[in-house]
């Protein structure tokens, strides 16, 4: 297939691998920012062809992983709503929130619907005007701008049943945040092509100089990732910390100007929960006030401030010391280690599993 | 906003999602530990695409599969000739020559009648082709919104020829494994047509019978090992359960596995794996060495079979069973998959 089969080329592959293994003098750290890199690198076994020395830190690129419980969790409460259909991406319909996963939602009742781009979910409100569409809006960059459009079309078309549950977020100040942690141990970062793409590479000039960390702009094939690590590898070894475009047949320094200024219209920037990194500055995307009729948590209020399928664990307060497992109500009944409900009924080192070993008898 | 925690999928005790059905890791779990127990199958009897019953002095092949394919029809084929050839399918899979089928249908209140006739000649086409009759059947209707216009069961019988005993239990290494053409086209044309995908290039279903070509193999005498079809789950799961089965390494050469252009570039546009998207029409088969040759131009004498080709071999006996396939930089480890493969955000 032609704009893939030669970035797989083996060839081409070990003769990258050769100069990276003839260019290192010694270790170094860098870290693939995006999940789509981590996945390509061990599906084509690219951390097997580098030198010992190099290690690939692997990012919190992954738009999936990186959606806070919370928000998971308000969508399905979105979700239990009558006459509201809930419409992702497929992958997304199978993380756990801390009350199941979407397709767990689905298999309860909900009107949950995959779709494969947002316009498919303000068509459905179209087609559907008695009940209210609900899109849920993850991803970075390069899924926002399919968002935006979508707000965009739901306004031309005047629809008044169809809004969004926003939790976009952006790359540039995830790396700033994971640089600025004082256990950092990153010294080169690849940043996600398609990111890029989209919006350009400008805007990773001031962290590199901040940081002194080479940023190198990588695909997602083989060829692609081992010339992104060895022109990442080359600035380490020459004691330069540039921002580098290693994707050029995708990426323009300024980056897709339409997308952006749909971005701009629709959305503004807005601190941001992760998932794993708690709240990082400015990281994120929320509706505009222009647009502010399509924001699902104020269309409806009550099922995302108490998200109705709330059960009865309580491990995040244990996790934080505040609760025991003994005071949970379920402890023991409705959650077993056979049955857990929860993270800390599962793990071997959960208190909730240790509690429920040795103190049953005392609960 | 709580502190991170990472809390649990849904396990078996709860309630029926759409990966039970994927032919997955979930499927698994639910025969082995549901089904079974509850059928009283002995814990080490090996899993087939059909049972083997010896009835007098013969054996017969015996085996079941229900249809609920939405579009009901689709580029290459509908339901019925997919609830016909698939059954075949099975069938062929224990070296039987398929002789009768059972239909059951479960029609949903308001289904164009013509609709029906079309389907039902269908079937009745696909049978005529692949050598066996619909002998018996039952019809129920549904209320309207129970069920998605038509949903088939059948079950089909076949005489498995003396001599001939195919299974996981017969795989040794050595044995060079062989797969009778190009994969993913079935699953790729049923999404492309449900979900109006607009593909520039119609993809059409492999479907088709492979019970000739099974035919040919053993007229030949080929010693077949393992024959298994690769439906749901492709061709990836077919081969972990074998290997499972078998308690062998497989060694892939990932290079070597036919995926049609079309199918590729739809797979990299939805993030799916081709090597795990469904089949209808399509074969692995264990052999020894020495006959791989030969078996590999009787499969590509038949009608779609001009791709297939040697894919790797069994490499050594190894308790759990593993396949492995070559990358450009090493090999990776295959698995069944945890649910249903689900196109990805970006």
């Amino acid at each position: 297939m032609k704009y893939v089969d030669e970035y797989r080329d083996p060839v081409a592959a070990r003769r990258l691998a050769g100069a990276i293994r003839a260019l290192v003098t010694r270790p170094w750290t860098i870290m693939e920012i995006c999940g789509g890199q981590t996945h390509s690198l061990l599906r084509h076994g690219i951390d097997q062809m580098l030198p010992e020395g190099v290690t690939l830190l692997h990012g919190p690129g992954c738009p999936v992983c990186v959606t806070a419980a919370e928000v998971i969790d308000q969508a399905i409460a979105l979700a239990a709503t009558p006459g509201v259909i809930l419409c992702s991406f497929g992958d997304m319909l199978r993380v756990p929130g801390e009350t199941g996963s979407l397709l767990a939602a689905k298999a309860r009742g909900a009107d949950v619907r995959m779709v494969y781009s947002p316009l498919d979910a303000v068509a459905l409100a179209r087609a559907q005007p008695e009940r209210e569409v609900v899109f849920l809006a993850v991803g970075f960059e390069t899924t926002a701008p399919a968002s935006a459009m979508a707000v965009l079309a739901a306004a031309d078309a005047g629809l008044r049943n169809f809004s969004l549950l926003v939790a976009h977020v952006l790359v540039p100040p995830a790396i700033a945040a994971l640089l600025a942690a004082p256990d950092n141990r990153v010294q080169g970062f690849l940043a996600a092509g398609h990111v890029c793409t989209v919006m350009g590479y400008d805007e990773y000039e001031p962290i590199a100089r901040r940081f002194g960390v080479p940023i190198v702009v990588t695909g997602f094939e083989p060829v692609d990732l081992l010339q992104g690590i060895l022109a990442c590898l080359r600035q380490l070894e020459a004691r330069r910390a540039e921002v580098e475009n290693a994707y050029g047949r995708s990426v323009r320094l300024g980056g897709n100007a339409p997308a952006q200024a749909a971005l701009r219209q629709v959305f503004a920037v807005v601190p941001r929960v992760w998932r794993g990194m708690g709240e990082i500055p400015a990281s994120g995307l929320d509706l505009a006030p222009a647009y502010a009729r399509f924001d699902a948590r104020a269309r409806f209020p009550s099922a995302v401030a108490a998200p109705a399928s709330v059960g009865p664990c309580i491990s995040g307060e244990i996790l934080r010391g505040r609760s025991r497992p003994t005071a949970c109500p379920a402890f023991g009944t409705g959650c077993t280690p056979a049955r857990p409900l929860g993270a800390t009924m599962v793990s071997s080192e959960g208190a909730c599993a240790a509690y429920y070993r040795y103190r049953r008898a005392a609960a | 906003m709580n502190a991170p925690v990472c809390p649990l999928p849904a396990t078996e005790e709860g309630v029926i999602e759409r990966g039970h059905g994927g032919g997955g890791a979930l499927t698994g779990r639910l025969v082995a530990a549901l089904f079974r127990p509850c059928f009283g199958a002995p814990p080490d009897e090996p899993l087939h695409d059909g049972a083997t019953l010896a009835v007098g002095g013969s054996r017969l092949a015996f085996t079941t599969d229900s249809f609920v394919v939405t579009p009901l029809e689709f580029p290459g084929g509908d339901i019925g000739a997919l609830a016909v050839i698939g059954t075949v399918n099975d069938l062929a899979m224990c070296g039987a020559k398929p002789l009768s089928l059972s239909a059951g249908f479960i029609l949903e209140e308001g289904l164009d009648i013509a609709r029906l006739r079309r389907i039902a000649a269908s079937m009745g086409q696909a049978a005529a082709a692949a050598g066996v009759r619909v002998v018996t059947g039952d019809t129920k209707v549904v209320e309207r919104g129970k069920g998605d216009g038509i949903y088939i069961t059948t079950a089909g019988v076949g005489l498995i020829p003396p001599g001939v005993t195919i299974g996981p239990q017969c795989v040794r290494p050595g044995d060079a494994v062989l797969l009778s053409g190009d994969v993913g086209r079935h699953g790729i044309a049923i999404m492309a047509a449900r979900e109006g995908l607009g593909f520039e290039t119609e993809i059409v279903s492999d479907l088709a019978s492979l019970a000739p070509a099974v035919a040919g193999l053993i007229a030949a005498g080929v010693t077949l090992h393992c024959l298994r079809d690769l439906t749901r789950g492709g061709l990836a799961s077919a081969l972990v359960e074998i290997a499972t089965g078998a308690g062998v390494e497989l060694r892939l050469d990932a290079a070597a596995v036919p995926v049609g252009e079309a199918v590729r570039g739809a797979c990299e546009i939805l993030g799916l794996d081709p090597w795990y998207v469904a089949n209808e029409g399509r074969l692995v088969a264990f052999v020894p060495e020495p006959e791989a040759a030969r078996a590999l131009a009787i499969l590509r004498s038949h009608p779609g079979g001009a791709e297939a080709a040697v894919i790797g071999r069994v490499a050594a006996a190894s308790g759990r069973g593993r396949v492995l396939a070559e990358t450009i930089g090493g090999v990776r480890v295959l698995d069944l998959l945890s649910g249903e493969q689900l196109p990805r955000i970006c």
